[in-house]
């Protein structure tokens, strides 16, 4: 499943993964920034879709794909209960303003210092539940974490991620006041990492209610403060199932581990030609192995050298080896956003990613080769995989 | 019968085709024909105006009889060939991008 600017795109292939079937464009001319589909239900998909004129948009399928449907009021039927209050649409996303809640979350930190309303502006993630289909998190900018309990038609904020603390000083990187890493723990289900850009990384051990920023390790020389406890702008955080508490982190500058569940990250960045990046993505089957797509710098963001390649460590990082065996390796000058890697779960893992250029590449055989799958789609912002029975 | 003509993304969030027509109960406003359209096509809401503030969103306009009404009170009376129906309510998307 893949997100772009001008629409979204399904494309499927059987275990071979050789010929691909393409579909869509699925709502054309919105900016599609992720699709996922629930673990529990592969037929029921969620969507965002955003645009800067008409605003954010849930979509919701029930038949993998084939249809979509805002899970809203029907057409025709009232808007408001019988009681008078107004009923939930899928696209009401509201910080909570409530006394007790949500009362000291009136401002972040705006690009220089001054403080800065919160104002939602679109969902940048959508992490179905591991458990229900119904149940959804959605990553939002301005950043704050939200989640629906009744298949994406009501939406509440976990308050508490904004509120623990530290929120009233969180600023926005490049890209927005961000949350865009959303890690359900399979082993735990009150333990859930988010990762915000620029803020942090920040983990709750009882269900959302109460947060911790989990930076300690990090290390970001464009803040006043190196070592703060947040301000960090991180791109994306990674974990495998089987081994819950190792995180990966592609910081703005920096690969990192953490083998704690975030309470201390070390660098990982080893001989990687450049640290700065935005993707990184856990083998299937090999705790392990991490990839990452190394790009030139914060102000340059095109891979080094003009050569596109993934770089893989096979040792939680620090060695790594470029892949290029299919990748251009010349005149190469896209990007690759943060939600743009994903990996199946077939036998031989399979590692997929897009390209702000409209690539999107699929390596069947976890890295070693490379092909294109469809080369002339509009920019992609996400690649999700489901991999169907 | 009050007449609507939506940009063409709300048309099809709203699967209408042309123009939506639409019974405003009472006097015929710039917050109450809004209400109404969020009323007959709930998916509309949030898209025109914000869910939060019910501020109309920053690349959103309204016109009218040759006027631009973007920038009125919810509560502004529209003019009587919107209301009569001889002339719609333009809901436009502001020309923007590159």
């Amino acid at each position: 499943m893949v997100g772009t600017r001008k629409g979204g795109f399904i494309l499927t292939a059987d275990g071979k993964r050789d010929r691909w079937d393409i579909t869509g464009p699925f709502f054309a001319g919105w900016e599609i920034y992720h699709l996922k589909g629930s673990p529990v239900d592969p037929n029921r998909l969620y969507a965002s879709q955003s645009s800067s004129w008409f605003g954010q948009i849930i979509q919701r399928s029930d038949d993998g794909g084939k249809n979509w449907h805002q899970p809203g009021t029907p057409p025709g039927e009232p808007t408001t209960a019988p009681d008078g209050s107004p009923k939930g649409e899928s696209n009401k996303f509201v910080y909570d303003i409530s006394f007790n809640t949500g009362k000291p979350l009136t401002t972040h930190q705006w690009y220089d210092g001054t403080p800065h309303p919160w104002e939602f502006k679109r969902v940048w993630h959508l992490e179905p539940s591991l458990t229900d289909p119904e149940a959804v998190y959605a990553g939002v900018e301005d950043a704050a974490l939200f989640r629906t309990t009744d298949g994406g038609e009501n939406w509440q904020e976990l308050a508490g991620l904004r509120g623990h603390g530290t929120g009233s000083s969180w600023a926005p990187g490049a890209g927005g006041l961000c949350l865009h890493s959303i890690l359900l723990d399979p082993g735990n289900p009150k333990r859930i990492f988010t990762a915000i850009s620029s803020a942090g990384a920040f983990r709750t051990d009882d269900g959302g209610e109460t947060w911790q920023p989990i930076n300690s390790g990090l290390h970001s020389l464009y803040i006043p403060d190196p070592t703060a406890e947040i301000g960090h702008c991180v791109h994306r955080i990674a974990m495998h199932p089987a081994r819950p508490k190792v995180l990966f982190m592609q910081k703005h500058w920096d690969v990192l581990r953490s083998d704690d569940a975030g309470e201390s990250w070390q660098e990982v960045s080893g001989n990687l030609p450049s640290d700065f990046g935005f993707v990184i993505d856990v083998h299937a089957h090999e705790p392990n192995t991490v990839y990452v797509v190394p790009i030139k710098s914060d102000s340059e963001h095109f891979p080094p050298d003009g050569k596109l390649r993934v770089y893989r460590s096979r040792r939680g990082g620090d060695d790594w080896e470029a892949l290029t065996k299919g990748l251009p390796q010349k005149d190469c000058y896209v990007n690759v956003l943060r939600d743009a890697m994903a990996v199946d779960s077939l036998d031989k893992c399979g590692v997929y990613f897009g390209t702000t250029g409209g690539q999107v590449y699929a390596s069947i055989d976890a890295g070693d080769n490379w092909a294109a799958i469809v080369r002339d789609l509009p920019p992609v912002v996400s690649v999700e995989v489901q991999t169907l029975p | 019968m009050i007449r609507v003509t939506l940009p063409a993304h709300l048309r099809k969030l709203a699967q209408v085709e042309g123009e939506v027509k639409l019974e405003v109960q009472g006097r015929v406003t710039l917050g109450s024909l809004l209400d109404a359209l969020e009323a007959k096509y709930p998916m509309l809401r949030g898209t025109i105006r914000d869910h939060a503030t019910q501020k109309r969103r920053a690349l959103v306009r309204f016109f009218a009889c040759q006027e631009d009404l973007s920038h009125e009170a919810p509560d502004i009376v529209l003019p009587d060939a919107v209301a009569d129906g001889s002339e719609p309510f333009m809901i436009v998307g502001a020309i923007a991008g590159g």
